[in-house]
């Protein structure tokens, strides 16, 4: 079947394949490197030829992201991407979706920052994505792919999820995992749905009132505290649901481990990289991958820390996730943090140095 | 087997494509494959590299520290690369690019005048096609059959007609690389 094709491409280019595969209904984004190819490709593609699907160009990151904000109020599946400085101008939008229980997915492609920054790879949108980026007490689902197959798989996940518990999804990625290419295999075919099966799948969106029913309204704003206390519990007794049932991670090689690297993204990759050149070199070392950033797999980083030594959270950051890290091994074993900033990616030699020098000595 | 290839030249020589071409000639042959471009502003003007792995087994990192194999076409390429080419390994050069000639001992370093030959075969857009052949030469990692499949699903099919003029290329690549020194 040649939808099966086992073919090359860019984790770019396969978020953009995937969406249009996925049945998506719209997408809105404004173009920044090093996520381009993802409004290049769908231009490309001409999705509204064959799907039915929506791609604009929009004047500006925060256009887009309140375009999605409209498209997801109306039940469709949407989405945006961009990256981390087009992030950072969406988070007003975001907020509002998560407050309005929304399902939306959005993409970053992280680059180097603070600020305008540079445009190679990064992880330092770790706290943005993971503790808030908007306003007031919500969370995104947070999945972080680790090569050019999951940026394919987490675009139909991400939807799956969003929808289930009607809250905005991130995929986040880096410059690293979006601009290589790497062998995919796309996901089939799904067809959009149709509006009966908008309406049915979602009652709460503004779909028109069809045989008169009652209007839904979708807003964030409640001026009175008591009924806006309400709907923050209702929040986060979702977000606890969410923390229960969707944590998801990829360990490797911890049956024998003696030191612990945890690491996403494509950190990850080469994390699995020092795991080889250290065991060559006697030294056992595993990976635990987390793949929900939010909801972070505590419970498992807890369960790893009483085998190891020591835990070396690989980032390409200062050390962020480091703090999930410490929170859930509550202080039984060191954490130590390697980084390497503002759009270098640390080579493997040098993160061996880094575990040995930190955690070993 | 588990090859591990740095690519590195000036922006607008054709290294990124090449790099795809191997890559794509390789998942034709059922290989695992990762190619991973320095996609920085180097690519208007200054250096431009891909880092390709091809391997029986899956991939770990697409970001490497050392290389088995580099392909240097310019000498700021050479003074960041040569370095960290594995002991062992092998350095393909063009002549026409490098002004100081590598001096480690303890790789194989192979010249390759692909720019004087693209010149004089006045097909200078396949100066990659026959750096490429060069290196197929030293390291068959893929068949010249895979490579042209991977040149006709990765060309527009307004190209296609200069296919021929790639396979040429390469072959000349496989008969001009020689031993340095």
């Amino acid at each position: 079947m040649a939808e099966q094709e086992i073919t090359l491409m860019k984790g770019n280019e396969a978020i953009a394949h995937a969406a249009i595969r996925c049945g998506c209904d719209g997408y809105f984004g404004y173009p920044i490197t090093p996520q381009s190819e993802v409004l290049e490709t769908l231009a490309e593609q001409k999705p509204w030829e064959t799907t039915g699907m929506v791609v604009v160009q929009a004047e500006s990151e925060l256009a887009a992201i309140n375009m999605v904000y409209g498209g997801a109020a109306s039940g469709k599946r949407v989405f945006t991407s961009s990256s981390s400085p087009g992030v950072s101008l969406m988070q007003e939008g975001i907020s509002y979706i998560a407050a309005c229980e929304l399902p939306a997915l959005i993409v970053n492609v992280m680059r180097g920052g603070p600020g305008l920054g540079t445009i190679q790879p990064s992880q330092a949108d770790y706290f943005q994505a993971t503790k808030g980026g908007g306003h007031g007490d919500y969370h995104l689902i947070v999945l972080a792919p680790a090569s050019v197959q999951e940026m394919a798989d987490f675009v139909d996940l991400a939807y799956t999820l969003a929808f289930k518990y009607r809250n905005p999804a991130m995929i986040m990625a880096d410059g690293a995992i979006g601009q290589m290419m790497e062998k995919v295999v796309l996901p089939p075919f799904k067809p959009r749905r149709t509006d009966e099966e908008v309406e049915a799948e979602c009652p709460w969106a503004t779909t028109g009132r069809r045989n008169k029913r009652k209007p839904n309204f979708i807003s964030s704003l409640e001026l009175q505290s008591e009924e806006m206390e309400i709907i923050n519990l209702r929040l986060q007794a979702k977000y606890a649901e969410i923390e229960k049932n969707e944590v998801r991670y990829e360990k490797y090689m911890c049956e024998d481990a003696d030191y612990l690297i945890v690491a996403f993204g494509s950190a990850a990759r080469i994390a699995k990289k020092v795991i080889e050149i250290a065991r060559e070199q006697g030294i056992k070392v595993g990976l635990l991958r987390p793949i929900t950033l939010w909801p972070f797999p505590t419970a498992i980083v807890k369960e790893l820390s009483k085998q190891v030594k020591g835990i070396l959270s690989l980032e390409i950051n200062a050390g962020q996730m480091i703090e999930d890290i410490r929170l859930a091994v509550e202080g039984c074993v060191p954490v130590e943090h390697f980084g390497r900033l503002g759009g270098i990616i640390p080579d493997p030699d040098e993160v061996l140095d880094a575990l040995k020098e930190k955690l070993i000595k | 087997m588990k090859k591990e290839i740095l690519i590195s030249g000036f922006g607008g020589q054709g290294v990124l494509s090449m790099g795809k071409i191997l890559a794509y000639a390789a998942l034709m042959e059922g290989k695992e494959v990762s190619w991973m471009p320095a996609y920085g502003p180097e690519q208007r003007g200054g250096t431009a590299n891909v880092t390709v792995i091809v391997s029986d087994t899956p991939i770990s990192s697409p970001i490497l520290s050392t290389y088995d194999s580099a392909i240097i076409l310019n000498q700021p390429s050479l003074e960041k690369f040569e370095s960290k080419i594995k002991p062992g390994g092998t350095l393909i050069y063009d002549g026409y690019g490098i002004n100081t000639p590598p001096t480690r001992t303890d790789i194989n370093i192979y010249r390759i005048d692909a720019m004087d030959a693209a010149a004089e075969m006045n097909l200078i857009k396949t100066f990659n096609m026959i750096v490429l052949g060069g290196l197929l030469k030293v390291h068959p990692i893929v068949s010249i059959e895979s490579v042209l499949t991977a040149l006709r699903k990765t060309l527009p099919k307004r190209h296609h007609k200069l296919i021929p003029q790639n396979e040429e290329a390469i072959k000349m690549g496989m008969g001009i690389i020689k031993e340095a020194k």
